[in-house]
C-alpha cells in the first residue's frame, strides 16, 4: 500500500499529514467516527429485509437475539467468553493494520497457539499452576508469533503478498492440527476405550484458568485480554517501536527517508499480530475447552477482523466492540434456538457490516473534507470570492 | 485521541453499559409446566432429516412423545447441525441451565463437553453417545450401538452380491460406531469370501458430504460395485451410487431405502426407544445416570431392514437371516 | 491383473484430477480478469457458495440444469456488482471488503440453504459426455474426453481468456487500467467502468465455479460446500503469474494432489492423508517465494483510483 505524496498535497490547501493519512485506505478506517455504528444499523436493516423475504418475523428474531444475550446471566457471560478471543485477535489485527498489513492469518495463528499451549501444558503437567499458566500462555504467544512471522518475512524479503501467504498458512495450520489430534496428541483415554476421538488429552487442572462466575464459562482470560488492550494502546502510542509501526503504515515513503525500515516493521507487526491470535488460541484452550479439539477457532480469526474494524482499529475501542460482537455471536445461536432462524443470518450480517464499514470510510473522508472546505470558506470571504471568479 | 475518537468510544461504552444493565432485570420466569411433563433437549451433529444418525434419535423421541400423549406430556427441543463442538457445548449448557431434565448429547464428539458441563448441573440427566464412558458421574448415561453386528450381516449380504469382488467403504472419521460398523462389515465379507477386497476411505469429517461424494466416486471408478458407509454424509455416497447406476448400497443408522429405491439392499436401523423409555422411568425413581446402554440385535435395539424395492435373491436373504439369528444366539461373535 | 489395475488407476487419478480442476479454473481465471484490472477480490469463495446454491436450488425446483447455471451466473453478477460498488466506487480497502464479501456469501448461502432446502439432497447433475472420436483414444480419451460439459467449459475458458486478454482491445484496456490507471484515464478509458466489468466478469465466473461443484462434481449443496477453494483460486492467480496458462498449470497441480490423496486411501496406501492435503499449500508458498514472476503483477493492484490524485 504505497502513498503518493507528491502532487496531491500541493493541490489542496490542507494540512499535509491529515490528508495523507486519510488517503491511505486503512488510515481512513482508523480515523472513522460514528459511521461504523451506522454501518451496523444498516446491516441489521438489511438482515431484517432478508428475514422478511424468508417469511420470518424480524422483530421476533432480533428480540430473541437481544433478550437471549442480555436477558440472563448465562447469555451475558457467554457473550463475554466470546469477547475474550475476539479482543485478543482484534488487538493483533489492530497492530498489523496500523502498519498497513492485513492479517488474514488469524485462524491459523489461533490454531498454532492452541496446539503449542496444549502440547506445552501436557509436557510440563507436573508444574504448579502459578508457573504453568504463564509459561503455557507464553508458549502459545510464541507459536502464534512464529506463524505470523513466516508471512512477515516472506513479505519483507520476497515481497510475497501477505494476504496470499496467510491464507495458505491457515490451511496448513488446520491440517497440522488435524494430524496432531489424530496422532501424537490424541487422547490416550480415547485410545484405550477404542473410540479414537479426534481431540487431545484433557489438560491438567492446575493450568485451567479460574472461573469468574460459577456454572458459567466466564474465565480470567477476559481480564488478561482487557489488561493487554491497555498495554497495546501504550505500546502503539507511547513507545518508539509503536510509533514506528504506525509511521510505516501512515506514510511508508517518509518513514523510509527517516531511516525506518518499512519491511522490518511490517514483518514485526505481522509477527505481533500472530502472537496475539496465538494468545487467543491458548486462552481458549486453558480457559474454556480444557483440551484441544476440532473447531477450536470458532471462526474467531474472521470475526476478530470485524470486531477490529468496528472498534475503529483502536485498542481501547476494541473492548466494547468485542463485547458487542461477542453478544451478537451468542445471540445468533439463541435466536436459532428460539425462533428457528438459522444463525447463519448473523454471519451474513457480520459480512455486511464489514462491507459497509469499509465502504463508509471513504464517504466519511469525503464529508470531512467537504466540511473543512466549508469551514475555510466561511472564515475567509475574500479568498472564496477570488475562487468564485 | 481526537474528540471524534473519544466520542465514538464513549458512545460504544454507553451502548454496552445500557445493555449490560438490562441484564440486571430478572430473567423471565419459567412457564409453569404440568407436574408430570417430561422436558427433553437433544443436540445433534446433523440435520433431523439426515436419514442416518441424527434422524434415528429424533424420530425415536417423537415416537415416544406420541405414545405418551403428545406435547403436553413430553416437551422436545432440539439443536441440529451442531457439527462444531464448541457450538454444541454452548447449546448443551444452555439447555441444562434452562432446566431441561434430560439433555441428550447425540454425538461421540460431544463427550468432552458433557464431561465439562455435567458437574455443573447435577440435577440434570445427561445422555451421550455413541460411547461407553459415563465419566464416573451419577448423572451421565452413555450409549452405544453394537453397529458391528448389523455391519456383519450387511457384509455377508454384500459379499454374496458383489460381482467385481471389490467393495468400497466410505467412512467419516475412524471412531465410534462408524469404526465398529465397518469392522463388523469387513468380518462379514471375509466370512463369505476372504478373496473379496474391501477398500476403505476415511474422509476425516462427519459433515463434509462433498468429500464423501468424491471418495465414493473414486471407489466406483476403481471398480467397486457395492458401497457402504456411515454417518450423515452418506447422502453423497448414495448419490454417487445413483450416478453410476448399478452400484448397490448398504446403509446403517437408519432405513435409507427411500434415498435410492432401486439400489439400497438393506439398512441396519437404530431403535433408541427402549433406551429412552428406561431413562425416563429411571428418573422417576430417582436414578439420574450411571449406566451404559448398548443397542444390539438381541435386545431389539438394532434391526436389519430389507428394502422391498430391491429384489433380493432368496438364497442371499436366507444367508442374511441366518447371520442375524446366529449373532442373536451368540453362535457368531462379532468383534468391534 | 496387477498391470490392468495400474493403468486403470493411472487413468482414474488423472480423470479425477481433470474433474477436480474445474472449479479452480473458472474461479481463478475470473479472478485473473479482476486482478488484471487492478482489483483484488478475496470474496471469491463467498461468491462461489452463493452461485453454487442458486444454481442447485433453481435446477432442483425447475428440473432444468441450464436454468440453474443461468441462476448461478446471475447470483455471481449480483455479488460482483456489490463488490465493485464497494471497492471501485466507494474506493474501500479491497482486501478487507473481499473478506467481508466472503463472510456475507458464506452466511447468505448457508441461511438460504437451511431455510429453503433444509437438508442435503442430491440431484442428477450434468452427466459425463463422451466426445465422439476423441473420446475413443485409448488412455487420453478416457481421461480428458469423457467428462461433463462444465468440465469442458472450464478448459475451453483457458484459451478464450488468453485470447481476450492478449488479442483484443478490451484486454488491452483491462491491462492498462491495471498497470497505469492515470494514463489510461487521460487516454479516455473509463477506469471505473473497466474495473466494474472485470470484477463482474470474475464474479460471474466464480458463480459458475460454484455451480460446477453443485451441479456437476458432487451433485449436491451443503453448507460451506467450497471449504476454502475460492481462496486457493485467488492464490492460483499469483501462482500462475496472471496468465491463463499459468493458472491452468497451478490448478492441475492442486487437483492432481487432491486426486492422489483420495486414490491413495482407496488403494489402501498408508500415507497420512493430512500430510497429503497440506502439500498443495506448502507448494504454493514455496512457489510464491521462489519462482513466481512478480514483475507481472499489475502495478495498480489493490489501489483504488481517484482522478487527479495519482
Amino acid at each position: 500500500m504505497q502513498n503518493d505524496i507528491g502532487a496531491s498535497s500541493l493541490k489542496k490547501k490542507q494540512k499535509v499529514p491529515l490528508k495523507i493519512q486519510l488517503k491511505n485506505g486503512l488510515g481512513r478506517l482508523a480515523y472513522g467516527s460514528a459511521l461504523p455504528i451506522l454501518a451496523v444499523l444498516l446491516a441489521l436493516l438489511a438482515g431484517a429485509v432478508m428475514l422478511l423475504l424468508l417469511k420470518a418475523n424480524p422483530l421476533e428474531a432480533y428480540s430473541a437475539l437481544i433478550i437471549g444475550v442480555f436477558g440472563s446471566v448465562s447469555g451475558l457471560t457467554q457473550a463475554l467468553v466470546k469477547a475474550t478471543p475476539l479482543l485478543l485477535v482484534g488487538l493483533g489485527i489492530c497492530i498489523a493494520f496500523r502498519a498497513s498489513v492485513i492479517n488474514i492469518g488469524a485462524e491459523g495463528q489461533i490454531i498454532l497457539g492452541a496446539v503449542m499451549g496444549t502440547w506445552f501444558a501436557l509436557i510440563f503437567r507436573t508444574w504448579p499452576g502459578w508457573l504453568l499458566i504463564p509459561t503455557t500462555i507464553l508458549a502459545g504467544f510464541v507459536a502464534g508469533a512464529a506463524w505470523g512471522f513466516v508471512p512477515g518475512i516472506l513479505k519483507a524479503r520476497f515481497n510475497v503478498n501477505e494476504i496470499l501467504s496467510t491464507v495458505m498458512m491457515n490451511a496448513i495450520a488446520l491440517q497440522l492440527m488435524n494430524l496432531l489430534i489424530r496422532g501424537p496428541l490424541i487422547d490416550p483415554a480415547g485410545v484405550t476405550a477404542g473410540t479414537y476421538l479426534a481431540q487431545s488429552e484433557r489438560l491438567p487442572e492446575q493450568v485451567w484458568l479460574a472461573r469468574l462466575v460459577p456454572q458459567t464459562l466466564l474465565h480470567s482470560g477476559l481480564i488478561i485480554a482487557i489488561v493487554l488492550a491497555f498495554l497495546v494502546y501504550i505500546f502503539l502510542w507511547r513507545t518508539t517501536i509503536g510509533y514506528r509501526i504506525r509511521a510505516v503504515g501512515l506514510n511508508p515513503d517518509a518513514s523510509r527517508y527517516a531511516g525506518i525500515s518499512v519491511p522490518v516493521y511490517q514483518a514485526l507487526s505481522l509477527t505481533l499480530a500472530g502472537g496475539f491470535a496465538g494468545l487467543a488460541g491458548v486462552i481458549e484452550v486453558i480457559g474454556v475447552q480444557h483440551r484441544l479439539l476440532e473447531g477450536i477457532t470458532s471462526g474467531y480469526g474472521f470475526s476478530g477482523i470485524v470486531a477490529a474494524l468496528f472498534g475503529g482499529l483502536h485498542p481501547i475501542g476494541l473492548i466494547p466492540a468485542s463485547v458487542l460482537f461477542g453478544g451478537l455471536l451468542v445471540g445468533a445461536d439463541k435466536m436459532q434456538r428460539a425462533v428457528q432462524v438459522p444463525s447463519a443470518l448473523v454471519d451474513s450480517i457480520l459480512g455486511l457490516i464489514v462491507l459497509f464499514v469499509v465502504g463508509s470510510a471513504y464517504l466519511s473522508q469525503r464529508w470531512a473534507a467537504r466540511r473543512r472546505i466549508a469551514a475555510i470558506k466561511s472564515i475567509e470571504p475574500i479568498q472564496s470570492a477570488q475562487v468564485k471568479q | 485521541m481526537t474528540t471524534k475518537r473519544t466520542f465514538f468510544i464513549l458512545l460504544q461504552v454507553a451502548l454496552v453499559v445500557m445493555l449490560l444493565t438490562s441484564a440486571c432485570a430478572p430473567a423471565a420466569a419459567p412457564t409453569s409446566s404440568e407436574a408430570k411433563k417430561v422436558r427433553v433437549a437433544v443436540v445433534m451433529p446433523s440435520s433431523i432429516t439426515d436419514m442416518a444418525f441424527s434422524q434415528s434419535m429424533f424420530s425415536a423421541l417423537k415416537a415416544i412423545q406420541a405414545e405418551m400423549g403428545g406435547e403436553t406430556a413430553m416437551e422436545i427441543v432440539y439443536s441440529e447441525n451442531m457439527f462444531k463442538v464448541p457450538d454444541a457445548a454452548a447449546a448443551i449448557r444452555d439447555y441444562a441451565s434452562q432446566g431441561y431434565e434430560i439433555v441428550i448429547a447425540h454425538g461421540s464428539q460431544y463427550g468432552s463437553s458433557v464431561q465439562e458441563i455435567a458437574p455443573d448441573f447435577l440435577k440434570t440427566t445427561f445422555a451421550w453417545g455413541t460411547d461407553v464412558n459415563t465419566f464416573g458421574m451419577p448423572n451421565v448415561y452413555a450409549y452405544t450401538a453394537a453397529a458391528e453386528e448389523g455391519g456383519y450381516v450387511n457384509g455377508v449380504l454384500a459379499a454374496l452380491l458383489t460381482k467385481n469382488k471389490l467393495i468400497g467403504v466410505t467412512g467419516p472419521v475412524e471412531v465410534g460406531d462408524a469404526k465398529t460398523y465397518i469392522d463388523g462389515f469387513t468380518q462379514g465379507v471375509a466370512a463369505v469370501d476372504p478373496a473379496i477386497k474391501v477398500s476403505k476411505t476415511w474422509t476425516g469429517s462427519f459433515s463434509d458430504v462433498a468429500l464423501m461424494t468424491e471418495a465414493a466416486k473414486t471407489h466406483v471408478a476403481a471398480g467397486a460395485d457395492v458401497l457402504t458407509g456411515s454417518s450423515q454424509s452418506v447422502v453423497g455416497s448414495i448419490g454417487a451410487a445413483k450416478e453410476a447406476g448399478n452400484v448397490l448400497w448398504f446403509g446403517t443408522q437408519a432405513d435409507q431405502a427411500s434415498l435410492a429405491p432401486a439400489l439400497v439392499v438393506a439398512s441396519q436401523v437404530y431403535d433408541w426407544k427402549g433406551m429412552i423409555k428406561e431413562i425416563i422411568k429411571n428418573r422417576e425413581s430417582g436414578k439420574l445416570g450411571g449406566d451404559a446402554y448398548k443397542l444390539q440385535l438381541s435386545n431389539g435395539g438394532l434391526m436389519i431392514a430389507y428394502n422391498p424395492g430391491y429384489s433380493l435373491p432368496a438364497d442371499v436373504k436366507a444367508a442374511g437371516d441366518k447371520a442375524i439369528a446366529d449373532i442373536k444366539s451368540g453362535a457368531i461373535k462379532v468383534e468391534p | 491383473m496387477n498391470e490392468l489395475l495400474s493403468t486403470s488407476i493411472f487413468i482414474g487419478i488423472l480423470a479425477s484430477a481433470i474433474r477436480l480442476a474445474t472449479p479452480y479454473l473458472y474461479a481463478s481465471i475470473g479472478e485473473a480478469f479482476a486482478q488484471t484490472s487492478g482489483v483484488v477480490n478475496l470474496g471469491v469463495d463467498g461468491i462461489m457458495l452463493v452461485g453454487g446454491f442458486s444454481g442447485f436450488y433453481v435446477a432442483m425446483i425447475s428440473g432444468n440444469l441450464w436454468l440453474g447455471l443461468l441462476a448461478a451466473m446471475l447470483a455471481g453478477l449480483l455479488m460482483g456488482l456489490l463488490m465493485s460498488f464497494i471497492s471501485v466506487t466507494l474506493k474501500a480497502e479491497q482486501g478487507i471488503s473481499g473478506i467481508g464479501l466472503y463472510m456475507f456469501g458464506l452466511g447468505l448461502s448457508s441461511l438460504l440453504f437451511k431455510t429453503m432446502i433444509g437438508t442435503v439432497k442430491t440431484i442428477d447433475g450434468f452427466a459425463p459426455v463422451r466426445i465422439p472420436l476423441l473420446g475413443n483414444i485409448p488412455v487420453v480419451g478416457e481421461i480428458m474426453f469423457n467428462q461433463s460439459l462444465l468440465v469442458y467449459g472450464a478448459f475451453l475458458l483457458v484459451p478464450v481468456a488468453w485470447w481476450v486478454l492478449e488479442k483484443t482491445t478490451l484486454g488491452l484496456k483491462i491491462k492498462s487500467v491495471g498497470q497505469n490507471p492515470a494514463a489510461a484515464d487521460t487516454l479516455g478509458v473509463s477506469v471505473d467502468k473497466i474495473r466494474y466489468f472485470s470484477v463482474c466478469l470474475g464474479s460471474v465466473l466464480a458463480g459458475l465455479a460454484g455451480a460446477s461443484l453443485s451441479l456437476s462434481l458432487v451433485n449436491l449443496f451443503q453448507e460451506n460446500l467450497t471449504a476454502g477453494q475460492g481462496f486457493i483460486a485467488v492464490a492460483l492467480v499469483y501462482f500462475g503469474g496472471w496468465r491463463p496458462l499459468g493458472i491452468l498449470g497451478g490448478a492441475l497441480l492442486f487437483s492432481t494432489v487432491n486426486a492422489l490423496q483420495l486414490w491413495m486411501q482407496v488403494l489402501g496406501v498408508n500415507i497420512e492423508s493430512d500430510v497429503m492435503v497440506m502439500l498443495p499449500y506448502l507448494l504454493t508458498i514455496a512457489a510464491l517465494a521462489i519462482a513466481v514472476n512478480r514483475t507481472r503483477q499489475p502495478a495498480a493492484l489493490n489501489k483504488p483510483f481517484e482522478r487527479g490524485e495519482n
